[in-house]
């Protein structure tokens, strides 16, 4: 069965989305204009089975986080229909649900309550989490005081405590020292060997040639290439040196 | 992506505020009582020194029947209608069901509610009132007013997302409502061709309510508890209908 079905699903971006005040709303009322429409995805299609892990690649803009966004279902397409089966997890922007004056603990717990966790379920969870996270006396000092790499390990931590069927990563690992990416990768390859879908984009390819098999090229919304990581990657990283 | 711990969420995302607004502030329950404290002084002052007219025994218990229900519908429907751009990352980058964050927030906004009905109490108790069994009616009464908050944030929070001065509008029609909620006058000096539409305020009714029951130590009438149900559950539905409706788009526009 497959678990994440995109089929040729679009997203458009209109200038029409400016008008934050209703003064430009009703301005654009009387005088309507033209609105410049973009694709930020175009016709993309998709399908992902039990066990896959797919790396999204792209140059800035290229419609990764659109992507990303649309399977968790945080936007909705403009074209074309999404079927994803299974709980989500998405890890999408560094400490999107932590709050800086909360103490790492707090964090936690309003994080997993976020992702969908029973209390009990929080409960017994919780010293795993923190061990996992590898933050130690820290996690009663407000999160504030936390370097960046900290904030992502908790993230992290918390996200893949899911056990989620489908797991988002976009752009987040980057910041983790080698040895909780290590990790991360270890728990990435376990989740995969118990069925589970990976998608995550990254800038950094050696981090993905450690976590995904497959990868999907965008440019500008549209699918370049699929294909197995190896072979695409290359022509990408030799694409991305020729182009400058 | 089905929720089913709403609950767990719901008071985690309410101690958050909680804890976020209370941290660094030591006298923090000082400060939820002192508005209200203020305003009683001032308006009796005011309606007992400066226009003398006025013939209600124990004014600052009747003027603070209507500043404590006021008090938290013009604070909880400001934080609820920015609430949804306030924590746009929970919206944009976290998968939860949206309709959470104004809810938390109105339901954060119950904890000053609860400490300001308290001192409420307090001042009734401390005027020579005594307690009576229709008190009994007052979480419901008070709990109505939290349900009516709450399905008014679902709808400006929402439109808020795609117009921003929303919350301009907002403020503007609290201090229109400070003047059309009986809150320094009697309900007997309003027009009696008006006392119906007067009724169909919830928080004019809340304070009505408050009054009879405090006060005077009889049960509101019927009608006027009818009446706050009813446009309370109303607000509730439609807000969460229109949310619903307004939701899909969120993203693009926050």
């Amino acid at each position: 069965m497959s678990l994440v079905r995109l089929n040729a699903v679009s997203k458009i971006y209109s200038r029409k989305m400016d008008r934050k005040f209703l003064r430009s709303y009703l301005w654009s009322r009387v005088h309507p204009a033209r609105h410049e429409r973009f694709y930020a995805l175009k016709q993309v299609t998709l399908g992902l089975h039990e066990g896959d892990s797919l790396a999204v690649v792209g140059p800035n803009g290229a419609g990764k986080s659109t992507l990303l966004s649309l399977i968790a279902g945080l936007s909705s397409p403009d074209e074309g229909q999404i079927q994803v089966n299974g709980r989500v997890a998405a890890l999408l922007e560094l400490g999107s649900g932590f709050h800086a004056d909360l103490t790492g603990a707090e964090n936690v717990l309003l994080n997993a309550a976020l992702l969908g966790f029973s209390r009990r379920r929080a409960r017994e969870k919780f010293d795993q989490i923190v061990d996992f996270s590898g933050i130690g006396e820290f996690i009663n000092e407000p999160l504030r005081t936390y370097s960046t790499g900290m904030v992502m390990r908790l993230a992290f931590s918390v996200a893949t405590a899911v056990d989620p069927d489908i797991l988002l990563i976009d752009e987040v690992l980057a910041v983790g020292d080698s040895d909780f990416q290590a990790k991360c990768v270890r728990k990435i390859q376990e989740l995969k060997q118990a069925g589970r879908v990976l998608i995550c984009t990254s800038h950094v390819l050696g981090t993905l040639r450690d976590l995904c098999t497959r990868a999907l090229w965008l440019d500008r919304g549209q699918v370049l290439r699929e294909g197995p990581l190896a072979e695409l990657l290359a022509e990408y990283q030799s694409s991305a040196s020729g182009a400058g | 992506m089905l929720y089913r711990n709403y609950g767990f969420l719901l008071r985690n995302l309410i101690l958050r505020d909680f804890r976020i607004r209370y941290r660094n502030m030591s006298l923090g329950v000082f400060w939820s009582l002192l508005n209200p404290l203020v305003m009683m002084a001032v308006l009796t002052f005011i309606f007992t020194r400066v226009f003398t007219g006025s013939s209600v025994p124990n004014f600052h218990v009747f003027v603070l029947c209507g500043i404590v229900p006021f008090n938290f519908f013009a604070v909880a429907w400001v934080s609820g209608t920015t609430s949804v751009y306030q924590n746009s990352g929970l919206v944009k980058k976290v998968i939860l069901p949206r309709e959470i964050v104004p809810i938390s927030t109105v339901l954060a906004n119950c904890i000053h509610f609860l400490i300001q009905i308290a001192l409420l109490v307090a001042v009734v108790l401390s005027a020579g009132y005594g307690v009576n069994g229709y008190w009994a009616l007052l979480p419901m009464v008070f709990g109505l007013e939290v349900v009516f908050v709450c399905g008014l944030s679902l709808i400006s929070s929402a439109l808020d997302v795609y117009f921003r001065d929303v919350r301009y509008v907002v403020e503007s029609a609290n201090t229109v409502l400070f003047w059309l909620v009986p809150i320094f006058y009697p309900f007997t000096a309003v027009p009696y061709r008006f006392n119906s539409l007067y009724q169909y305020n919830p928080i004019a009714a809340v304070v009505l309510a408050c009054r009879n029951i405090l006060m005077e130590g009889k049960a509101p009438p019927p009608t006027l508890l009818y009446k706050l149900f009813f446009v309370s559950s109303f607000f509730l539905v439609a807000g969460l209908l229109v949310f619903g409706r307004l939701k899909r788009k969120f993203a693009d526009y926050l």
